[in-house]
């Protein structure tokens, strides 16, 4: 026991904690506020909305970051989590239980289907790759909320309404759904951040960046890609449950592909295989979408998209522009908190493989999968896909 | 049968109509450094992937100290003891030098850790992780690598990117060394220093090496014995100085 807590201690480092030490101290500030009475109305919805895009983005930067395998169906895991964990809270308040405790056995039940879903869809990403995964995933996305829609106890076209929701709106003491939001973003930082910082995430990120290589080294590739597969829908499938907690009715509308797309743009605007990244993106998308909406009412709606988009443009075009290199370089968040800290010199910067922020592994590039096309089965096999 | 380290008999695969490789019986002995060669198409390579499980060998079959290994994946293939180096480096780019050793480690009982217990710091995961640091620093440092231990893989100059490739296999814990091509694009002088490397390599990790190679200086410096392979088919075997020989494969390199 002893030598375990030291080997904690040994093991600790600032930089890997930090991300955690800020979101709590955003937490604690944030439900000091609402106890005090101090926020409007929206708030503590948006800031729900912030928790679990996060949570979404983080979990998707665990296939598409870190695995490189491009996948354009994770609002269909978040669908089966919404309708599925909305469903059995219902029931289970109908049936008289504690909205605390119904609330925590349907994110189970959501998370784990939704994970038995995402072990469905990574066996397919055993054998295809790069482009034509996605498009397999994006078929999926639209499959199960088609499902869903046509399912009759989840209500059809209406969507399904949920008890926990107007629970909530009229009783005026009843849990914020933030704080189990935050229990869960908390749950998956942990487990996502410390997989990656194991050895595992060390075999995923060698499937990553050399699939072959990760093979002749022994790396178990079908295990990995299916336990990454499996993870992160049953994050998604979490961010469902708390998703349908939060509005009424569920409708299967909302997880369309360009949900899944927004939750992408996510990821990559914070730069893949970067967690921290992810939040802090995740964070900025649904602020701007919120409050888009919040303001641009009536006519002036129909440019919402337009702005929306335009953002992103710039978003993208400054963090990539070869132009604005040496700019982006003199003005960087760190260098800004060197400023403040006041440290004399320049540091450098071990780069962390986990967590690149400039390179673009994902093998979506077709020459690149052309050559690497290489899961051999039968014994006849065309020459041009020699591995040298 | 089990007095070789690796024995192939009639080995052998199609591509459609196309007999790449035809009829390779090799015997190696253990602890030997054994070369193949042949002009370039000449189905090297081909013999590689067949022997790593990347392709199925139609005809034959082949033995690791007396186990069949025809069929099996390449993981498997590699837990049961043969690694590989490629002939155009295939190193994790963005990774660490280190952690592209200890994705070589990654399967070594000795640093068992399920997935569970990383995600969750459960004991055991500190101690498998510093042990696996511990030996993967061992072994840079026997490669000359412990400098650049913390430097991107992509950012190793030519001839320490394919000794990182030799690191890493050696971490699997190999007991037969495939080496594509290890002097590929070397000069002469860090040609002589590979071949002490490899030599060392033999010595010190008590693998058996079947190596390709163009180099000739390389083949007869430090080949036991050799196998030269033409249009798919052996060519000739033996010992290196009788097989350089060979009229045939004079031939076979230059023309008539």
């Amino acid at each position: 026991m002893k030598e375990y807590l030291l080997n904690i201690k040994n093991a600790f480092k600032l930089k890997h904690y930090i991300n955690y030490i800020v979101l709590l101290a955003v937490f604690a500030l944030f439900t000091a506020l609402y106890y005090a009475g101090a926020l409007n109305r929206s708030t503590p919805s948006l800031f729900n909305q912030i928790l679990y895009s996060v949570i979404l983005a983080v979990s998707l930067n665990l296939v598409v970051g870190f695995l490189g395998e491009l996948s354009l169906g994770h609002a269909g895991f978040m669908c089966i989590g919404a309708y599925l964990g909305t469903f059995i809270s219902n029931m289970l308040i109908g049936a008289g239980m504690n909205t605390v405790l119904a609330l925590a056995i349907s994110m189970v039940a959501g998370a784990a289907v939704a994970a038995a879903f995402g072990l469905l869809v990574g066996l397919p990403a055993l054998r295809l790759r790069g482009d034509y995964l996605a498009i397999v995933t994006l078929a999926f996305g639209e499959i199960i909320r088609n499902i869903c829609r046509n399912l009759p106890f989840f209500g059809g076209a209406q969507g399904l309404g949920s008890v926990i929701y107007s629970e909530n709106l009229t009783n005026k003491k009843s849990l914020p759904m933030f704080i189990p939001t935050f229990i869960c973003l908390m749950l998956m930082l942990v487990v996502i951040q410390n997989l990656i910082r194991s050895k595992h995430g060390r075999a995923i990120t060698a499937i990553r960046d050399n699939e072959i290589a990760a093979k002749a080294m022994g790396v178990n590739v079908t295990y990995y890609k299916l336990l990454v597969f499996v993870l992160s829908a049953a994050f998604a499938g979490f961010a469902g449950v708390i998703y349908g907690a939060g509005v009424s009715p569920v409708e299967y509308s909302t997880f369309d592909y360009n949900y899944s797309i927004e939750i992408l743009v996510m990821v990559v605007l914070g730069g893949m295989g970067s967690i921290n990244g992810s939040i802090i993106s995740a964070a900025l998308i649904t602020v701007i979408n919120f409050y888009l909406k919040a303001y641009l009412t009536g006519d002036m709606a129909a440019i919402k998209t337009l702005i929306y988009a335009l953002i992103l443009i710039v978003m993208v075009v400054y963090k990539n522009a070869p132009a604005l290199k040496s700019f982006r370089e003199k003005y960087t968040f760190k260098k800004l908190i060197d400023k403040i800290v006041n440290r004399k010199k320049a540091v450098d910067y071990v780069t962390d493989d986990t967590a690149r922020w400039d390179v673009v592994p994902t093998k979506i590039e077709m020459n690149e999968v052309l050559s690497t096309d290489l899961v051999v089965t039968e014994s006849v096999v065309s020459p041009d896909k020699e591995v040298k | 049968m089990s007095d070789f380290a690796l024995k192939t008999t009639d080995l052998g695969i199609s591509f459609g109509g196309l007999k790449a490789v035809q009829n390779v019986n090799l015997e190696i002995k253990e602890k030997e450094i054994y070369g193949l060669i042949g002009p370039n198409g000449a189905g090297k390579t081909t013999v590689f992937n067949m022997l790593t499980g990347v392709y199925l060998p139609t005809t034959g079959t082949f033995y690791l100290n007396g186990k069949e290994l025809k069929g099996f994946s390449q993981e498997r293939i590699n837990h049961e003891g043969i690694a590989r180096t490629f002939q155009n480096i295939r190193l994790f780019n963005n990774m660490t030098v280190i952690r592209n050793v200890m994705v070589g480690l990654h399967n070594s009982p000795e640093f068992k850790c399920n997935p569970f217990v990383s995600m969750f710091r459960l004991p055991g995961h500190f101690d498998a992780e510093k042990r696996m640091r511990q030996r993967a620093k061992e072994i840079l440092d026997i490669f000359g690598l412990l400098e650049e231990r913390n430097q991107l893989a992509c950012n190793l100059p030519y001839g320490k990117q394919r000794k990182l490739e030799i690191a890493r296999a050696l971490a699997t814990n190999p007991k037969l060394l495939l080496l594509d091509e290890p002097a590929a694009g070397m000069n002469p002088q860090e040609t002589a220093e590979l071949m002490d490397t490899i030599r060392f390599v033999r010595d010190k990790f008590d693998v058996t090496i079947l190596l390709i190679e163009h180099d000739m200086s390389l083949v007869s410096g430090i080949c036991d014995r050799l196998t030269v392979l033409n249009f798919g088919e052996v060519l000739a075997e033996g010992e290196v100085s009788d097989v350089l020989n060979n009229p045939e494969v004079v031939k076979a390199y230059l023309g008539d």
